[in-house]
């Protein structure tokens, strides 16, 4: 456990280093008014900078807002004007002779990515919050810039283990005789950039339904090959069709042409009709249909020349990866 | 071995961004064709591979592949990186060739994560 000590001192974990890219996205997306701390002490201009030490030890805060009558900003007190007064010897004057006048502010609806530049570009420890109408509604100091974005980033984690949850215990939730999900996604033909995003949804639908990870990976890489296939081969692109049962996964692909001209031959490992381009591209190994079998408990293919093929596989799920256990068993 | 030190093994390059660099490699796969990919490579492997299409993302999220490595150099276009960050897929580009590759990760103590070919469960002709 030598690695420990290395992981503890180290400033960025690996961890926290996954999160970071996600925290740059937060901060444009999260206001300012999500992380501030609201009704924030103040002082006013007349009081004697004593009274501030009191408050200030009192609130455990490092500053605050100096606000006139009419609650407007009017400067900033920190605790470095404290400090300046201290050696002075100051404690009785007033506010309005140590604070800061020219305060940088902030809007409650400006992305936190606003007053992070701030932080970062000017030395101030904290930004008064105003609405719209200028009226202060809080303060933020970096620390609340950390806590506010771990605790969106907790509940982005939350968010996926909700729905997640939801879903596992969709089939228990809903009685009838028969209960099945049927996703359906259109494949166009020759779409090969956007090629296999159909299965990426399928293989991300049952994780979240609870299904296990070996299932989810047969299942991915069947519909996978099948929708390339759809995309390489057909005329006029096909259809994805696949219904969810607590017992099995039935997947159809079907497309209106142009059919296959030999099943036996497209069966043989090896064998490809693709063309120069698409082998380029690092399909047409002859291995696809090889590769279904392979990964699905069922299957068969029909294909009528010129009018068009489909494809059915069946992925059998025995009673220890249903997926309503799936969720208990982790 | 982790993401981190595979790429400081291969004088790798990281071309994404959202990846979890502590996750554990369990070996190695190295293939041109996505199909041959799908058809032997088993969970947690790294991908060695001279492809850059999105594709090769596709291939390795549904094979579950922990990180792909482009070989000698190789570049891929935007919509391949974006497509690997979306899914937290790490891409790394090396600039040696894949047997140099293969060969360095192996002698790392590296296995080989790619189930041989059952030729006779699939009547084979190369006889």
């Amino acid at each position: 456990m030598t690695d420990n000590h290395s992981k503890s001192s180290r400033i960025v974990t690996d961890q926290m280093a996954e999160y970071i890219s996600r925290v740059e996205e937060l901060a444009y997306e999260i206001k300012v008014r999500d992380a501030m701390g609201s009704n924030p002490k103040t002082v006013r201009a007349e009081m004697t900078m004593r009274e501030c030490l009191d408050l200030f030890r009192q609130a455990r805060i490092s500053g605050a807002p100096v606000v006139s009558d009419s609650k407007k900003v009017i400067g900033i007190l920190s605790i470095e004007d404290l400090i300046l007064c201290m050696r002075d010897n100051q404690l009785d004057a007033t506010v309005k002779d140590y604070m800061t006048k020219d305060v940088l502010l902030i809007k409650d609806i400006d992305p936190l990515v606003d007053a992070l530049k701030t932080f970062v570009n000017k030395k101030v420890g904290r930004l008064p919050v105003l609405d719209i109408e200028g009226n202060l509604v809080g303060i933020l100091t970096k620390g609340d810039i950390t806590r506010g974005l771990l605790k969106a980033l907790q509940q982005d984690y939350h968010t996926e283990e909700v729905r997640r949850y939801r879903a596992s215990h969709l089939f228990e939730d809903i009685e009838s005789d028969r209960t099945s999900l049927i996703l359906r996604y259109n494949i166009k033909a020759g779409d090969f950039n956007r090629g296999g995003a159909a299965s990426s949804n399928i293989k991300r639908a049952l994780i979240r339904l609870g299904a296990n990870p070996q299932i989810a990976r047969r299942t991915g890489i069947a519909v996978y090959e099948a929708e390339m296939n759809l995309i390489i081969h057909t005329t006029e692109g096909g259809v994805i069709r696949v219904e969810i049962e607590p017992h099995q996964i039935s997947i159809d692909a079907y497309d209106y042409g142009p059919g296959i001209k030999d099943i036996e031959m497209a069966m043989r490992p090896g064998f490809s009709t693709a063309t120069e381009q698409i082998r380029e591209l690092g399909f047409g190994a002859g291995m696809g249909l090889i590769n279904i079998a392979r990964c699905v408990d069922q299957m068969s293919l029909e294909s009528t020349v010129g009018k068009g093929t489909r494809l059915r596989m069946k992925i059998l799920l025995q009673e220890k990866t249903s997926f309503s256990e799936g969720h208990t068993t982790g | 071995m982790k993401v981190s030190e595979l790429i400081k093994l291969i004088n790798g390059k990281l071309l994404t961004n959202t990846s979890d660099l502590s996750q554990e490699i369990k070996g190695g796969c190295g293939a041109d064709l996505m199909s041959d990919v799908l058809a032997s490579i088993q969970p947690e492997a790294v991908l060695l591979t001279g492809l850059c299409n999105p594709q090769v993302v596709r291939t390795s999220q549904m094979a579950d592949v922990a990180a792909i490595i482009l070989v000698r150099g190789k570049c891929p276009p935007k919509e391949t990186i974006d497509l690997a960050n979306a899914e937290g897929i790490p891409i790394i580009s090396s600039p040696f060739g894949m047997f140099e590759l293969c060969g360095r990760l192996y002698q790392a103590g590296m296995p080989s994560l790619e189930s041989p070919m059952d030729c006779e469960g699939y009547q084979c002709d190369c006889e």
